[in-house]
């Protein structure tokens, strides 16, 4: 053991980083700052806001759907709402969130004082800014009515003359280019500036986790950006990419989006998956079970989701090769999920579970996202998809694997960091209370939306007939979108509350096991003064044992155990 | 660095039981509410051949879904409530073992294969069509166009064939052999598609302004209507199923009102399907009558309908 040759004359480590420089304060200081902690901030806040906003479009659909027949919207505003609704949650809010989550966590996990190119940061945050407010401007003039996905010929001028459509591909450009300044400010981050002996074995999972959201969004983006020029200039400049009556093929458009559209579905969860890979151990007390396994599948899995993106598309014309093709590298990706499900249960497995809020939403996630990846299998035999595509079945599925799944990690995300980030804990309290809302309020408005598909319910319809159990089904999840509604408010208030309310957190209120635990809390400007050397994948772990060690007391966390010992 | 955190709060026994026991009770409720509702697990099926076989193959792989859902979950819930933190207890170091983790990735593999086999079990099946049967409507002996990259035609290559066409925010349905060249005055409909039972029923499908999608469950799975391409799928209705009327609705956005894009499927014996056709006919090229009359009379100066 490393820590053994401890020699009793060396400093005993500890948070020795003070400011150096008087930190600004003022607006000025925020729209100016490079500081990756401060537009990490400047991320985490705007993305909830746009996180809200794409909530309350959520519960107006909602209210829309709980009566058969129901007149409370025309289906023109139903139509907005629900383009706003996805594209607000897609690009808006759970892409970039994980940026935010990045730009403040990164360095301080991997040693460094700030990302590689703190100016392209900056960008990368004023052009996500630009985009929504692109987007969100068309809701004084006309809002797109195409849904997220944006198919033509329904987003060609014929159909969609209005400029929402216009608004919506500037929106994708924007927030394209946004994200990928900043996954390549990520990747050089995380190639260059690691700490001494951070070894890429010894890369926090999160980070892996960011390496590969970043190169996921380099590899899946230029496609789309593509596919919406086309679309823009098919609508302003005469030309018919996807005019069929011209040459051109809608399906295009489709294989271009999907190309990108599945790859971001792991952009988005993959960095989700990062962070319950870190809360995980922290509360259980325990390392990561199989950290090999659990880095090697997200690598895995990234390289299956560029070869999978035709499942979205199994009710189109295309020959039965391609399905059979699509469906098979469909079920591949399921073993390297499968892998991070077992690893994570089995890292709980023996533990000491300490029921935290941030340990809550964790397992909230791994419970619920479970449920989605085996609904992900159904829609992956394409003969089934056949009945189950485009109808609430699909809508399920992918809330349960993007708010169940992605949405509850980020709220582990925001337990656990809260405190590093604003200095004080949040209340373990209305934590709780937010996470139980939460969870029941999500199973109630999702779970029976399998069943609304499986009685024939198509998505995007702003209203249907009183046949069947449908108007029971509906009023059911609208009430529990509700709850769901209620608990994210109780978080918010929770976050607001703390920031000047909550417990005082000191630099490692978790005990936890990575290096952004050795500062303060909130970290200084240039987040070290010296940066320890890394011994291992839980660099915290070490420096506690040696201040215990040093300071002449006993090591309290307990030793290795032999690795057969999991059996028992 | 220790740290004053705040001291856990004793908590009663019953509290310990009722949190976890809240979502259970809540899920297995639920789960009787569908019960009692009936086919909620399961897609629609009943009015063809290809519906029944994805509903036995959606119950193939229900069954394996249910073992895996609660296997995980199951040692997910264990591990928490056993392995909750305790006074003296100590969280075992374990950092992986090798064997078990290459045994579950084998695991879960094999579970995809055998999925993977049942679906090529019953996939010739849902996508190629049996022939018409004994009490079908009678087709005259000759082969149909030429199968396509996606569509199927019968082992006898003998089977109705409906052009299907999506339109905002209606369905139109010509009775042709060949869509592509379908005669002027082939007959007709919109909304309401009407087909012989015990016949085998090819289905080309297109758009004509957006793209649609055609579905009715209990016949099946929905094929995108795109423009410029032809889509496909058949049905083959039984004949005690004559009189009944199928539902279903576009299932792809195709604009405001994309919810009141209905379709309905209706069977016929095949008498009443020819009668059906020949009266369609023949009222078809009556109002085409009267169309060619008052154009002549608009040609002539005439006031229309004057």
């Amino acid at each position: 053991m490393a820590t053994q040759q401890i020699t009793a004359p060396a400093p005993v480590p500890q948070v020795v980083a003070h400011e150096i420089e008087r930190e600004r304060t003022g607006w000025t200081s925020w729209v100016t700052t490079t500081d990756h902690k401060r537009i990490g901030i400047m991320y985490l806040v705007l993305t909830f806001v746009f996180f809200l906003l794409g909530g309350t479009e959520a519960l107006l659909i909602r209210l829309q759907l709980s009566q058969a027949n129901n007149t409370l919207l025309d289906p023109q505003t139903y139509n907005q709402l629900i383009t706003m609704h996805g594209t607000t949650m897609v690009f808006l809010f759970v892409v970039p969130v994980m940026a935010g989550f990045g730009n403040y966590f990164l360095p301080l996990m991997i040693g460094a004082r700030d990302m590689a190119f703190p100016k392209l940061n900056a960008l990368s945050f004023w052009l996500l800014a630009a985009g929504g407010l692109v987007f969100y401007a068309s809701i004084f003039f006309s809002p797109p009515e195409c849904g997220w996905t944006c198919y033509p010929p329904l987003s060609s001028k014929d159909y969609l003359p209005s400029g929402g459509v216009d608004a919506w591909i500037y929106l994708i450009h924007l927030t394209g280019v946004s994200s990928l300044v900043g996954a390549i400010n990520f990747y050089v981050t995380i190639a260059n500036m690691r700490a001494p002996g951070m070894g890429w074995g010894r890369l926090p999972l999160f980070v892996w986790a960011l390496l590969i959201y970043a190169v996921l969004l380099i590899l899946a983006l230029p496609p789309v950006a593509a596919g919406v020029t086309l679309l823009l200039t098919d609508r302003h400049f005469g030309t018919s990419f996807y005019d069929p009556a011209l040459g051109g093929s809608p399906l295009l458009y489709q294989h271009l989006f999907w190309f990108f559209g599945h790859p971001e579905v792991y952009i988005m969860v993959l960095p989700g998956f990062g962070i319950i890979s870190e809360v995980l151990p922290v509360f259980a007390r325990k390392p990561i079970f199989g950290y090999k396994a659990v880095a090697a599948s997200t690598v895995v899995i990234a390289f299956l989701s560029l070869l999978v993106w035709a499942h979205h598309m199994f009710t189109t014309p295309s020959p039965g090769f391609v399905f059979v093709f699509f469906m098979m590298a469909s079920f591949l990706i399921a073993v390297p999920t499968g892998v991070k499900i077992f690893n994570w249960v089995a890292t709980l497995w023996r533990g000491t579970v300490e029921f935290k809020t941030a340990l809550l939403f964790a397992v909230g996630f791994l419970g619920t996202f479970v449920m989605g990846g085996i609904t992900g299998i159904f829609l992956a035999i394409f003969p089934i998809d056949w009945q189950l595509h485009d109808t609430y079945f699909v809508v399920a599925h992918f809330h349960y694997v993007l708010m169940g799944g992605a949405v509850f990690a980020v709220f582990s995300g925001v337990y656990y960091w809260f405190p590093k980030i604003t200095g004080r804990l949040m209340s373990e309290g209305l934590g709780k209370i937010s996470f139980w809302l939460m969870l029941i309020g999500f199973h109630v408005t999702f779970l029976i939306q399998h069943s609304m598909g499986m009685d024939g319910m198509p998505r995007r319809i702003f209203e249907y007939a009183d046949v069947g159990h449908l108007q029971t089904y509906n009023l059911i999840s609208t009430i529990g979108s509700f709850i769901l509604g209620l608990g994210i408010l109780v978080t918010m208030i929770n976050a607001v509350r703390s920031v000047k309310r909550g417990v005082i957190a000191g630099p490692d209120p978790w005990k936890a096991n990575t290096l952004e635990w050795f500062t303060s809390s909130p970290p200084p400007v240039n987040n070290f003064d010296t940066i320890p050397r890394i011994r291992s994948v839980e660099p915290m772990k070490d420096i506690r044992r040696q201040v215990e060690r040093q300071m002449g007391r006993e090591w309290q966390e307990p030793a290795p155990a032999p690795e057969s010992s999991v059996q028992a | 660095m220790p740290l004053p955190l705040a001291a856990p709060r004793t908590r009663s026994r019953f509290r310990r039981v009722l949190a976890p026991a809240l979502p259970i009770a809540l899920l297995l409720l639920l789960g009787l509410a569908g019960t009692a509702f009936g086919d909620a697990f399961s897609p629609e099926s009943g009015g063809s051949p290809q519906a029944d076989d994805i509903d036995r193959l959606y119950w193939f792989v229900m069954v394996v879904a249910i073992v895996v859902f609660l296997g995980v979950e199951g040692a997910l819930f264990y591990s928490l409530f056993k392995f909750k933190a305790r006074r003296g207890t100590v969280a075992a170091q374990i950092r992986g073992n090798t064997r078990l983790e290459i045994g579950w990735t084998v695991g879960a593999a094999v579970i995809l294969v055998v999925l993977a086999i049942l679906t090529f079990i019953y996939l010739p099946g849902i996508r190629t069509p049996p022939n018409s049967g004994p009490n079908g409507l009678q087709l005259a002996d000759r082969v149909l166009v030429a199968a396509g990259p996606t569509k199927q035609l019968p082992p006898n290559g003998k089977a109705l064939n409906i052009c299907v066409n999506g339109q905002q925010y209606v369905w139109r349905y010509t009775y042709a052999q060949n869509c592509e060249n379908a005669p002027l005055n082939a007959p007709f409909s919109y909304e309401i598609m009407y087909v012989p039972t015990d016949t085998t029923v090819t289905l080309d499908i297109d758009a004509q302004d957006v793209a649609h999608s055609w579905w009715i469950p209990k016949l099946g799975g929905k094929f995108d209507a795109v423009p410029g391409y032809s889509n496909n799928t058949w049905l083959k209705i039984p004949g005690d199923l004559a009189g009944q009327t199928f539902r279903g609705q576009c299932a792809e956005l195709c604009g405001r009102n994309h919810a009141n894009m209905t379709a309905r499927v209706r069977a016929l014996s095949p008498q009443d399907f020819e009668a059906w056709l020949d009266n369609q006919r023949r009222a078809i090229q009556q109002a085409n009558q009267a169309a060619q009359r008052q154009r002549q009379r608009v040609e002539r100066g005439q006031q229309p309908g004057g």
